[in-house]
């Protein structure tokens, strides 16, 4: 009997249909690329990366450190990234402060409460961010010009912006600060959340969490107080001169309009999560801690809120990567992030596919770590082995 | 002395006990309902009793009362709902959405739900949608693609997105849950970068760079590849949806169908992916839902939708000051679609779930 024929055997068809599946996938992504290459080249652009070294001739109109028009594109596009970043940070601290608020309100037993969380939710969830964004940013413009500026405290409010007062401090030593607030409070995330340095007891090691961040606020502190010139006085105020506000710290329009948007749209997706963890929680788990005398606020930050965290953390992870993709939308307004300095970087060098290509290195590295420390900290707070799921 | 029923005095006192239960519970009752009569009442005068309805008012009208100028919706509704559309035939957009809003309340019955029967109603009703506003047959005047806007674009984009999308991400979810290893590994490397981009930058790479990466014949209008844009987006979350159904469909299921001899294609539509659809329900109309909202995205790369329009229809120097108004009306159109749309949702599966309860 003979075997049958190459083309019926399963395996070869297998082979064949991947392999043609792959060419396929090649030769679309080849011909894209050689085409582009083509009609770029036809415009007298050199494909490759030594454009980044090339002056960029145009300014952004936010940034956290100094950026000037001559200033080369590697620059801008990690001045462009920082932007993301912080943006990034500022919304989800307040989504997720928003969100457990809001979460909390509708999970409780208070009716009213309960009305005021809905209330906020469905009208915060069903209008498309950009709305949103547009019209935060229609109410900031329609502040009164400067000259007409609201007084608020130390702080001058106007359609360019709202001036607060501020430390007369170089802007370098103030992203240094951020910078070594930020690795103490990783650091003190790692110490608390993995088992290393292994062998520690518990007490020496809550110690050690709260050292590493002090730490940082000192050398923060110390930073600051460094780089202060002692011919002028520590505090700037904003005061009005002519048709401009000068001194003090602006905060423009355009960031604050994004961060509020995102932050009160992300709060209202994070509450509905936060209400899913809290339902997540056993009766029996509440009842048995009430039952063992806890008091109430044993009962919630002990029994509930771990509980619950545990449960939410896997949605979390997704919610917050899609924030950080949400602060793209500060193109719609002008607020220059990462995305829209690779926009501007685009039309003004032409060089489309390498900016492409950085774009998406950019926001996959963002997600891919995002994700990988979320995980991590779901790892280590998951439930070991088989345990009882606590919904009864 | 009149006794209060038994009953009645028990609800009496459980509703104390939840409002003012203890002190903090009565502040919290307290403070919340502060906030709702004020902002409650904030509403009401602003919108109705401090407001000008008059429709030919004008600024100067309507700046001596403190309430909305309702008047920028009576003189700029046509803008806002249908962009540039020339005007006479503005009704041929205003029948298009209302096909779209009967195809969407008619899939959302029950009795749609085979594939055949989605099909047949999303193409059919798409196909009218598109003779109606591109013209150019039936003696209807050609309207490019350029000149349409507002409600109807978003809609079309909305719709588009649902016919292409849909059935890429069923190829997609087989595809990634292929028994070649190549095909498997490759869809998901393409799914999970799709998924971790924003949709902006897609959107902005269709627009703007795709011209550059493709053979003339395959351009085509702009619009076009922005919707391929935001379908191939929709599709990457769609799949990863339908993928979790498919976890949720027991093993057994296939393996019966394989032992009675079931071919590849009859397996799937038959056996596995009605159930998938089934289990993956509430999450896809969440995805629908998410997909109306994000339609507004193509503001950036200068389609003039709902919210553009919007943008537009107070960009004037008369009705520069009336911009809350505008807003106020293009958010009422969106809420009516999204917030329909995930009650829709929320009823379903409080629907499913019933039903697994009862087993």
């Amino acid at each position: 009997m003979a075997a049958p024929p190459l083309w019926r055997s399963k395996s070869t068809r297998a082979f064949m249909f991947q392999s043609v599946f792959l060419a396929a996938l090649v030769a679309a992504v080849l011909g894209a690329t050689l085409t582009a290459r083509s009609n770029l080249a036809a415009q007298g652009l050199t494909s490759g990366f030594a454009f980044l070294w090339k002056n960029t001739g145009w300014e952004m109109n936010f940034t956290l450190l100094k950026v000037a028009p001559t200033d080369p594109y590697w620059w801008f596009l990690l001045m462009g990234f920082c932007n993301t970043l912080f943006m990034g940070l500022i919304s989800l601290a307040g989504a997720s402060g928003i969100g457990l608020l809001v979460g909390l309100m509708r999970s409780g037993r208070n009716p009213a409460a309960r009305l005021l969380g809905t209330i906020y939710i469905e009208l915060f969830r069903n209008l498309p961010l950009i709305l949103q964004l547009f019209f935060w940013y229609a109410l900031a413009n329609a502040l009164p010009n400067p000259r007409q500026a609201i007084a608020f405290g130390g702080a001058l409010i106007s359609s360019r912006g709202i001036y607060l007062p501020g430390l007369n401090v170089s802007q370098g030593a103030v992203a240094l600060t951020a910078a070594i607030l930020l690795a103490g409070a990783g650091l003190a995330v790692w110490i608390a959340a993995t088992r290393r340095p292994q062998g520690l007891d518990p007490v020496r090691r809550r110690r050690l969490v709260l050292i590493a961040p002090g730490i940082a606020i000192l050398a923060g502190v110390l930073a600051l107080a460094a780089s202060h010139d002692p011919a002028l006085p520590w505090l700037t105020l904003p005061a009005t001169t002519g048709l401009k506000i000068e001194g003090g710290v602006r905060i423009q329009p355009e960031f604050y309009c994004l961060a509020f948007a995102i932050t009160t749209y992300g709060g209202a997706y994070i509450g509905e999560i936060v209400r899913g963890g809290f339902k997540a929680v056993g009766r029996g788990q509440t009842e048995a801690a009430r039952a063992l005398g806890l008091s109430p606020w044993q009962v919630f930050s002990r029994v509930r809120m771990p509980l619950a965290f545990r449960a939410m953390l896997p949605i979390l992870i997704n919610q917050y990567v899609w924030l950080i993709k949400a602060t793209t939308l500060g193109i719609a307004v002008g607020f220059s992030d990462f995305f829209m300095v690779i926009a501007s970087s685009i039309t003004h060098s032409g060089q489309t596919l390498e900016f492409i290509a950085i774009l998406m290195g950019g926001f996959l590295a963002i997600n891919f770590t995002l994700a990988a420390v979320l995980n991590r900290l779901n790892r280590a707070i998951a439930l070991k082995g088989h345990q009882a799921t606590g919904t009864t | 002395m009149t006794a209060i029923p038994l009953a009645r005095q028990g609800r009496l006192r459980r509703l104390r006990k939840d409002f003012f239960g203890s002190t903090a519970s009565t502040m919290m009752t307290l403070a919340s309902v502060a906030v709702i009569l004020a902002l409650l009442r904030w509403v009401l005068n602003w919108a109705v009793l401090n407001a000008t309805f008059s429709a030919s008012a004008t600024q100067a009208v309507c700046a001596e009362r403190s309430g909305a100028c309702w008047a920028v919706i009576a003189a700029r509704w046509r803008v806002i709902l249908f962009g540039i559309y020339p005007y006479e035939e503005q009704w041929r957009s205003a029948l298009a959405c209302a096909v779209v809003v009967v195809v969407i309340v008619l899939s959302c019955l029950p009795r749609f739900w085979s594939f055949g029967r989605l099909a047949l109603t999303w193409g059919f009703g798409a196909a009218i949608f598109y003779i109606l506003m591109r013209g150019g047959v039936l003696g209807l005047v050609r309207v490019n693609e350029q000149q349409w806007g507002g409600l109807p674009l978003t809609l079309f984009i909305f719709v588009a997105t649902g016919v292409i999308g849909m059935p890429l991400a069923i190829v997609l979810a087989l595809m990634r849950r292929s028994e070649l290893p190549v095909v498997a590994r490759v869809t998901g490397w393409i799914i999970d970068t799709i998924r971790s981009l924003p949709l902006l930058s897609i959107l902005f790479t269709c627009a703007i760079v795709l011209p550059f990466m493709l053979p003339g014949f395959l351009v085509g209008e702009k619009l076009y590849r922005v919707v391929f844009g935001i379908a191939l987006f929709f599709a990457a979350y769609q799949a990863e949806i339908i993928r979790g159904g498919f976890q949720g469909v027991p093993r057994g299921q296939e393996e019966a169908a394989k032992a009675l001899g079931l071919p590849y294609w009859p397996r799937m539509a038959r056996i596995v992916l009605p159930q998938a659809f089934r289990l993956a329900l509430p999450a896809t109309i969440n995805q629908f839902v998410i997909a109306f909202m994000e339609t507004s995205l193509v503001v950036v790369v200068g389609f003039v939708e709902l919210l553009a329009a919007g943008n537009t229809a107070y960009h004037t120097g008369e009705w520069k000051f009336a911009y809350i108004e505008v807003y106020a009306f293009v958010a009422a159109i969106y809420f009516a679609f999204v917030f329909g749309l995930s009650r829709y949702g929320a009823y379903l599966e409080a629907r499913m779930s019933a039903g697994q309860r009862k087993e």
